[in-house]
C-alpha cells in the first residue's frame, strides 16, 4: 500500500538554515531517503518552497479565480513530502520516524486510494 | 430472523459472543481482510439460523460457522474477481475447506491476539479502540456499547463502521508487534481494557445491570489476554488490580442505592475468592520482577483488601507504592491519590498543598474536589471544604454519588 507522508511544521520552529545544527538535520533527510530507497519503497518525495510562494485555483461559475497563499492557513505548515509503498500501517509509521521534521513537526500518513481496475 | 424458535436464537447469540472472536480472527488470517472477514461471518450467522432451525444444531457449530463464511467470503471473492485477480485467494480457501473435511475434529487457530492488536491499534482514537474491541472480541452488539456508553445506537454504529474502514483503507495490520514495540502497543490494549472497566466501575446502581457488565467484560477481556499471551507481568498485572477492585463492588453501594466509600464498608461482603485469585495472580507477576504500573495499582489495591478493618490499611506501605507509581506514571491523577495517602500517613498539611499544586490539571476531576474538601474539613477549614463539596457535587454524574457528597457536605 503506498502512503503519502505529508510534513508539516511550523514556521521558524527546528533548525533554520542558519543554525550550526541545520547540516545534521538535512543530513537526516538523505539518510531517510536512503533508506527508502534502498528498502526498495520510495516513490517519490520532495521539498515545497514556502508557503508564501503558494497559489490557489479554482473555477466558479466557469470562471478561474485565482489566490495568493495556501488553501488553509494554519500554523503548521506542509513543506514536504514522500511517497512511500508500504507493507501495512506500522511499517509505514516506522519509516514516518526517520523524518527529521518529525522531531518538532508532525508527518501525516494518509493511504493513497486505489481505484478499482487500475492495477 | 423472524420464525426461528427463541431458543435457537439465544443459544446462537450465546455462540456469536463466544466464539465470534475466534472466528473473526481466523477468518481474518485467511482472507487478508477485516471486511471481508466479518461480512462473511455475518453471512454464516444469518445462514445459521435458518439452516439450525430446520435441521438442529450441528455437533460443532463453530467449525460448522467457519466452514459457511469461508464459502460466504469465496463467492463474494468470486463476484469481485472481474476488478481484481484474485485466483490465489480463492485456491487457498478452498484448499482450507477441504482439510477441514478431512481433519476430525477440526482445529480452528486461535488468532485473537493478532486482532486485539489491530483493534487497540494507535492509529485509531481510543473511544473507537474501546467499542471496537467490545464489538469484535467481547461479541458486543452495537446496541449494548451504545447503552453502555450512554450513546446513541446509530453515533456508536457510525463510529464503529468508520474504524473498520481506516483499519482497510490504512491497511492497520493484523499481526502481533515485534519487540521493539511490544511494551508500548501492549500498553494501548491494557489502556483499552482498563477504560472498558473503569466506565463500568464509575457507574452508579442506577444504570447498574448494563454498566457494571463492563467490568465483567473487562475481565473477560484480561483473562483471555492471560491466556494467549502468557507470562506477561503487566498483564496479570491488570487482571489482578480488577479483581481486587471488583471483589468489593457489592459493597460500594448500600441496599438504597446509596454510594459506600471504602473506609464505611462492609468488609464481609467483599468476594474473597476473587481476592484470593487477585491476590495470587498478583505474587505470580511481580515474581517475574518487571514491575509496572499496573502492577503497582495492583499492590494497593492488595493492601486496601488485605486489611481487616479500615484503620489496619498499611497507608505508609501505600504511600510508597504511589511514589514509585507516581515515578513511572507521572500523571496528575496519581499525584492526587498520593496526596490522599499523604494525609493518611499523618501529613495533612503536606497533602494539602500537595491537592493545591493540582488545581489546575484537575479542575474538571470531581475526585479532586472530593479530596480537597475532604481533606480541608480534617483540618478544620471548612469554608474550603463546603465550596469544594459544592464542585464536587456539581461535577458528579451519578445520583448515589452526588447524594454521598451532600450528606458529606452536610455534616460539616
Amino acid at each position: 500500500m503506498q502512503y503519502l507522508a505529508l510534513i508539516y511544521s511550523e514556521d521558524g520552529v527546528g533548525p533554520q538554515p542558519e543554525d550550526p545544527e541545520f547540516a545534521d538535520y538535512m543530513a537526516g533527510y538523505f539518510k531517510a531517503s536512503k533508506t527508502y530507497e534502498e528498502a526498495g519503497i520510495m516513490r517519490g518525495g520532495n521539498a515545497l518552497q514556502d508557503t508564501s510562494t503558494a497559489t490557489c485555483v479554482r473555477i466558479r461559475g466557469g470562471k478561474t479565480e485565482t489566490m495568493d497563499g495556501p488553501f488553509a492557513e494554519t500554523k503548521e505548515r506542509l513543506g514536504g513530502y514522500y511517497v512511500l509503498d508500504c507493507t501495512d500501517l506500522d511499517q509505514a509509521i516506522k519509516m514516518a520516524e526517520l523524518i527529521p521534521t518529525a522531531q518538532h513537526g508532525t508527518i501525516e500518513l494518509r493511504p493513497v486510494m486505489i481505484i478499482p481496475g487500475d492495477t | 430472523m423472524t420464525g426461528t424458535a427463541p431458543g435457537l436464537r439465544q443459544r446462537i447469540t450465546q455462540i456469536m459472543r463466544d466464539d465470534q472472536g475466534r472466528l473473526l480472527s481466523a477468518l481474518i488470517r485467511t482472507l487478508g481482510s477485516f471486511d471481508l472477514a466479518e461480512d462473511a461471518l455475518q453471512d454464516a450467522m444469518e445462514r445459521a439460523l435458518v439452516h439450525w432451525a430446520r435441521s438442529g444444531l450441528p455437533d460443532q457449530p463453530d467449525a460448522w460457522l467457519l466452514q459457511v463464511a469461508r464459502r460466504s467470503a469465496i463467492d463474494k471473492i468470486r463476484r469481485k474477481k472481474r476488478f481484481r485477480d484474485k485466483t490465489g485467494d480463492i485456491i487457498r480457501l478452498i484448499e482450507e475447506d477441504q482439510e477441514d473435511r478431512s481433519a476430525d475434529p477440526p482445529e480452528i487457530p486461535d488468532e485473537r491476539l493478532r486482532l486485539i492488536f489491530t483493534c487497540c491499534h494507535p492509529a485509531l482514537d481510543e473511544k473507537s479502540r474501546v467499542a471496537l474491541t467490545l464489538r469484535v472480541i467481547g461479541g458486543l452488539t452495537t446496541q449494548e456499547i451504545a447503552r453502555a456508553f450512554l450513546d446513541a445506537d446509530t453515533t456508536m454504529g457510525q463510529r464503529l463502521s468508520r474504524a473498520k474502514s481506516k483499519i482497510q483503507a490504512a491497511a492497520i495490520p493484523f499481526k502481533i508487534p515485534e519487540r521493539a514495540d511490544w511494551d508500548e502497543r501492549l500498553n494501548s490494549v491494557l489502556s483499552v481494557i482498563y477504560l472498558i472497566f473503569n466506565e463500568g466501575w464509575t457507574a452508579g446502581p442506577g444504570d447498574a445491570p448494563i454498566r457494571t457488565g463492563l467490568c465483567v467484560e473487562a475481565l473477560w477481556l484480561a483473562r483471555l489476554l492471560t491466556k494467549l499471551a502468557p507470562d506477561d507481568p503487566e498483564i496479570e498485572g491488570l487482571l489482578a488490580m480488577m479483581l481486587l477492585a471488583h471483589a468489593r463492588h457489592k459493597a460500594r453501594f448500600d441496599p438504597s442505592g446509596a454510594f459506600v466509600p471504602l473506609d464505611k464498608q462492609d468488609r464481609t461482603t467483599w468476594d474473597q475468592g476473587m481476592i484470593i485469585e487477585g491476590l495470587s495472580i498478583l505474587d505470580r507477576a511481580v515474581a517475574r520482577r518487571l514491575p509496572g504500573p499496573f502492577q503497582i495499582q495492583a499492590a494497593i489495591g492488595a493492601l486496601h483488601t488485605q486489611a481487616e478493618t479500615p484503620e489496619h490499611t498499611d497507608w505508609p506501605q501505600i504511600l510508597l507504592l504511589y511514589n514509585r507509581l507516581a515515578a513511572l506514571m507521572p500523571s496528575p491523577v496519581v499525584y492526587l491519590n498520593r496526596a490522599v495517602a499523604l494525609a493518611e500517613t499523618g501529613n495533612l498539611s503536606q497533602a494539602r498543598r500537595a491537592l493545591g499544586d493540582l488545581a489546575g490539571p484537575l479542575a474538571a476531576y470531581q475526585p479532586y474536589h472530593a479530596a480537597v474538601a475532604e481533606l480541608a474539613r480534617r483540618d478544620n477549614d471548612l469554608t474550603t471544604a463546603r465550596t469544594a463539596y459544592d464542585k464536587a457535587i456539581s461535577q458528579s454524574k451519578s445520583d448515589s454519588e452526588k447524594r454521598w457528597l451532600s450528606d458529606m457536605r452536610a455534616k460539616i
